[in-house]
């Protein structure tokens, strides 16, 4: 069953990089909740490869990724694109094909530093560790580069999911940690982040952040 | 129980003020909360052994010294903001009922962050703090404090997704020394702490420091505090400033003091002096000539925060010295808020350059701007010259270049504010003298808080300062 684990977190490394090179936002947002739909699926195959956590917790932080991550806010969001009326990235700061090339880099870096930071006990799979590293980084490329307030909670998204396979490792241990940062995702992704956007494409008429940019010194 | 009237209590009150359209009701549903939250803060200061309930409430003098803190100024804060919503504020548009509900939620999880020491817990707690105050500072529904609300919302969101990462490596860290896990409490995880993978706690603790450092506001980190400030409504500044600060930094010292019970603290308290300096040498930068007087609070309370962690990464006396100024920071940033929003309401503008002839329209407010700027600015004898000694003094002895260094930009930081608020007192303004009387709540607040920043300066009570020291105790000091 390892290698079912290790097809999904290919698959998550692979969103990355689809998510990166697209600028169409309504596929960023579909490839994020595929992303959502595999780190939801992690946690079960673990189990079925030996990798024990309580039953309970296991349907709780199942069941929970699968409906935030991959379903209620992919369709916040995507409401949030047809009420902005925004279809594409304009202007990325880092063109496509750079970002492109800078996410393939960043998924070698992020092998590196697995190969620095050795788990003190092994890790359920080898890919594990290498790709929350590709997906944290490649989160923070999202906010660096894209412009789009939409785009950014994208990024903020991939950085969260990154952290959520490496709360994986932890999963026996401390499944109360995995599970408050899942409930808090909820939180930040809904409750806020989806009102923000709301009020943001009502006051501007867009939400290029771009123009979100009148404090400073 | 008495944990019940900190954390549960102003929770449950916020719920119904959300439902309460009533802004008077509200008001008094604001103030028995802050009042009861005093008085257990108050009754906990009467048990000296600390406290500890379950796996989720445990309370040391640490701890204590934060809650009360938070207490003490969510009450003053509380008091400052019954004018602001009884007669509303410069004619734009508001939305008073999400106030008070938020800002009970708000002192609810900052009095989590100080009484919880399971550390997903307390991530929790700081994550929750930052969503109960971004509707507060987008509380003027306008385009720039949505600006800064969204900023305020991304920044330290993907700060504190950081601060989990951090807790997870302190998790993954800990899985090296024993069979049974340690869990994430503090107590357990400091007993295993010296078996620890050094190289995962490193990693950690420089996470901890980044997320929760966004939050605390050290450069380069800081950039979404001064828009923050500057928009959010003067108290919610004056809290933000003086207790959620705080908060955060509390969280870097319980990643610390694992830091310390694993025997290798030195790699933690070089980068603690780092981001210290730092953080007070990008304030200073954008102090000096800054145009807008609540920027230039936020930039001072950057300056702050990067005292305090200079003081706590030098050790020695200097842990008791930040400690020390952690309070004395507190008070006094919190009275500077209060008279800020006295000028904001007399002159309806944050720009230094249309405010003139300050003492002349706001007699008590003017003077107790330029008694709490000597007193931020570190002159005798009030209570951020004793802490900034202290801390001079210990880096003078052990680092005679970071010493000079930090006084330095101490001197520049203070010229730097004087510079730009001395004009703003003196001179005639040019605007039609409106005539309001100063209302005697907005005067108040900020008057009690000089008082108590000089008399911390004057005469410093043994119960506090024991507790300072007890405090200091806990972090190698």
């Amino acid at each position: 069953m390892k290698d079912y684990a290790d097809l999904l977190l290919l698959l998550v490394a692979v969103s990355n990089l689809y998510i990166v090179a697209t600028s169409r936002l309504n596929s960023c947002v579909r490839a994020s909740a595929i992303q959502g739909a595999a780190l939801a699926l992690l946690p079960l195959v673990l189990w079925t490869s030996g990798f024990n956590v309580q039953l309970f917790h296991l349907a709780v932080i199942c069941a929970g990724t699968l409906a935030i991550k991959a379903i209620v806010i992919p369709i916040l969001v995507s409401r949030a694109i047809r009420e902005a009326n925004v279809r594409r990235e304009v202007d990325p700061s880092v063109s496509l094909h750079s970002s492109v090339l800078l996410a393939g880099l960043l998924m070698g870096i992020s092998f590196w530093m697995s190969t620095v930071l050795v788990l003190p006990r092994p890790a359920p799979t080898m890919l594990l560790v290498p790709v929350a590293f590709a997906t944290l980084l490649t989160g923070f490329l999202v906010l660096i580069s894209r412009r789009q307030a939409i785009t950014h909670v994208i990024g903020y998204l991939l950085i969260e999911n990154g952290v959520f396979i490496f709360g994986q490792t932890l999963a026996r241990e401390v499944p109360f940690a995995v599970e408050l940062g899942i409930l808090l995702d909820l939180l930040v992704g809904i409750f806020v982040m989806g009102i923000a956007i709301n009020h943001i494409s009502r006051e501007f008429d867009h939400i290029d952040t771009e123009l979100l940019s009148t404090l400073k010194d | 129980m008495v944990f019940a009237v900190l954390v549960a209590f102003p929770a449950l009150l916020g719920l119904v003020a959300l439902y309460t359209r009533n802004v008077r009701v509200a008001l008094t549903l604001l103030l028995v909360g802050a009042g009861m939250h005093l008085l257990a803060t108050g009754w906990l200061w009467t048990i000296p052994g600390g406290l500890e309930l379950s796996w989720m409430f445990k309370l040391d003098v640490l701890g204590l010294l934060f809650l009360t803190l938070t207490s003490i100024l969510f009450l003053a804060a509380s008091l400052y903001s019954i004018p602001y919503l009884m007669h509303g504020t410069h004619g734009e548009q508001a939305a008073p009922h999400r106030f008070i509900p938020c800002l009970l939620w708000f002192l609810s999880c900052m009095s989590l962050v100080a009484t919880t020491q399971h550390l997903a817990l307390m991530w929790a707690a700081v994550e929750g703090t930052t969503l109960a105050s971004a509707p507060l500072v987008y509380f003027y529904r306008r385009k720039s404090a949505l600006e800064a609300a969204w900023k305020y919302l991304l920044l330290c969101s993907v700060g504190i997704a950081l601060a989990l990462l951090g807790t997870f490596f302190l998790g993954i860290a800990a899985t090296a020394s024993s069979q049974t896990h340690a869990g994430l409490s503090l107590s357990s995880l400091m007993s295993v702490a010296p078996t620890m993978a050094k190289p995962w706690l490193k990693a950690a603790f420089v996470l901890a420091l980044v997320g929760y450092g966004t939050k605390m506001g050290l450069a380069p980190m800081h950039t979404w505090l001064p828009d923050t400030h500057s928009q959010a409504p003067s108290p919610v500044s004056a809290l933000l400033s003086g207790a959620l600060l705080n908060c955060a930094f509390l969280a870097i010292l319980r990643f610390y003091q694992i830091c310390i019970a694993s025997g290798d603290a030195a790699f933690a308290r070089t980068l603690l002096i780092t981001m210290g300096i730092i953080s007070i040498a990008v304030a200073c930068a954008f102090m000096v000539r800054q145009r807008d007087y609540k920027r230039l609070f936020a930039y001072s309370s950057i300056e702050n925060m990067g005292i305090m962690a200079v003081g706590v990464g030098l050790g020695g006396m200097a842990v008791y010295g930040a400690m020390f100024h952690a309070v004395s920071h507190s008070v006094c940033k919190a009275g500077l808020f209060f008279v800020a929003g006295n000028v904001l309401r007399e002159f309806g503008t944050t720009r230094v350059s249309e405010v003139r002839g300050l003492t002349q329209r706001l007699p008590v407010s003017g003077v107790l701007l330029t008694i709490l700027m000597l007193a931020i600015g570190g002159t005798p004898p009030f209570g951020p010259f004793w802490s900034e000694f202290i801390i001079f003094q210990t880096a003078i002895g052990s680092h005679p270049w970071l010493g000079i260094v930090f006084v330095t930009l101490l001197a520049i930081a203070f010229l730097g504010m004087g510079g730009v608020l001395l004009p703003m007192l003196q001179g005639s303004s040019s605007s039609p003298i409106q005539n309001r009387k100063e209302s005697t709540l907005s005067v108040v607040t900020p008057l009690a808080m000089a008082c108590g920043v000089l008399a911390l300066g004057v005469y410093l009570p043994p119960v506090l300062s024991d507790l300072l020291h007890r405090a200091a105790g806990l972090l190698g000091g």
